[in-house]
């Protein structure tokens, strides 16, 4: 397992100019998932576990709406990171995801990495920019999509 | 610069607001010929003009085909035109979309909303002439499914080979399986080598805004992005002064600008 995933891991953007022996230990905690069309990923409330390093399909980032049924707030493709609640108390989703397509991806543990953070705080300082710099690229496109560009004013 | 009577050959709704005119021109002429990304003034008689791009095929300048978004009075008007009615065009004017000189480059096509009408001719041109560019990317928005023109055209160049088509909405119901996120979303994901790519982008400003900073952060310089920016044009041939933009007239100059040209200039506020 750990030969298989170690090379895709280290070519991926997020992980892009992590030290070896870093990579290493996040590969430790890695395996290769499977879902299929309809699966859910985590729900809303669950404990956070793990994150998801997605290659191959799509997932959608979903609230439940007892009026509405399930409204999508965004997707997330191949080759994109699904989940940060597992890095900030209380652990748990904040939403459902749930696969559009079959989904294959890379799980991350979250308990495995959260102690490897705690135990090396320059390892958990290179996570926190790593998953700073999405939150910020997910917070933008949010508020870009509060905008609502394209209507007529 | 006197309006010429087109003949409304065949009208199409592409959304509940927005619709597709085909006209023929006069009896006897040929039609004039255009560049992709330049504009027509369209007239609705008694009522006004606006500036509205041209969306058929350079290649067909017989066929002039306008995609129009009932907003205003003169909008909604043209909007209402039905088979052999007449619409009044000058033109064409402005600027347009350098697909003779990006020859070997990859192409990559942003466009949100109403956006994607003015690319359309662009995309023409290049499908016309596939062999001669690299990998072709087209990257659209809108608000919702139901907001999406170009429906048939979208799955023709999404079933080609040679490109690539990604479609994302800002907001959806249960049933859309598609992407949902804004159109930015899209571009880290996008096949093409940043540093032999044209960005084509049209859409509302701030989506353009954001749209070349993330180009950018690709690895995309300034000098290879295109925009098609949209002002208050009234005689689309530089003597009025509605469209001027910094040392620019949008009618004249533009509306297809590189954006160095206007960086210094764009999302001012006082331009």
């Amino acid at each position: 397992m750990m030969s298989t995933l170690e090379p895709i891991l280290a070519k991926h953007p997020f992980f892009k100019g992590l030290e070896e022996h870093y990579l290493r230990l996040i590969v430790g905690c890695a395996s290769n998932v499977r879902f299929d069309i309809g699966q859910f990923l985590f729900r809303e409330g669950e404990e956070a576990n793990n994150f998801y390093v997605i290659r191959r399909g799509r997932v959608a980032l979903e609230v439940f709406s007892s009026e509405r049924g399930p409204i999508t707030i965004q997707t997330v493709g191949e080759g994109e990171i699904l989940g940060w609640s597992w890095l900030y108390q209380p652990y748990r989703w904040h939403f459902d995801a749930r696969a559009l397509e079959l989904t294959q991806a890379i799980s991350l543990d979250a308990t495995c990495l959260r102690n490897k953070c705690e135990e090396d705080h320059d390892f958990g300082y290179e996570f926190m920019k790593r998953f700073s710099d999405i939150i910020i690229q997910r917070l933008q496109a949010t508020r870009l999509q509060l905008l609502d560009l394209y209507s007529t004013r | 610069m006197l309006p010429q009577p087109y003949v409304v050959q065949r009208v199409r709704r592409e959304t509940p607001d927005t619709y597709t005119l085909e006209c023929v021109p006069p009896t006897g002429s040929d039609g004039i010929p255009f560049a992709p990304g330049q504009f027509n003034m369209v007239y609705a008689f008694g009522i006004g003009e606006v500036p509205i791009s041209i969306s058929g095929d350079p290649a067909e300048p017989e066929r002039l085909i306008h995609t129009v978004r009932a907003v205003g009075q003169v909008s909604k008007s043209i909007c209402k035109l039905k088979y052999g009615d007449e619409l009044w065009v000058r033109g064409p004017f402005g600027s347009h979309w350098p697909v003779e000189t990006i020859a070997g480059k990859d192409v990559v096509i942003v466009a949100g909303g109403i956006g994607l009408a003015p690319l359309r001719s662009a995309i023409y041109s290049l499908m016309h002439h596939r062999e001669q560019y690299g990998h072709i990317v087209l990257l659209y928005g809108a608000r919702t499914p139901h907001d999406l023109i170009y429906r048939g055209e979208l799955e023709q160049w999404r079933g080609r080979l040679d490109n690539s088509v990604e479609i994302t909405v800002d907001s959806a119901e249960p049933e859309w399986r598609g992407n949902v996120g804004v159109v930015t979303t899209l571009i880290a994901r996008a096949t093409f080598e940043p540093s032999r790519a044209i960005a084509l982008v049209c859409g509302p400003e701030i989506m353009i805004r954001f749209t070349v900073l993330e180009l950018q952060k690709q690895g995309m310089a300034v000098e290879d992005i295109y925009v098609s920016l949209e002002r208050n044009m009234k005689c689309a041939i530089g003597f009025c002064g509605h469209c001027q933009f910094g040392p620019a007239f949008i009618c004249k100059d533009g509306p297809v600008l590189r954006y160095d040209r206007i960086l210094p200039f764009i999302g001012r506020r006082e331009v």
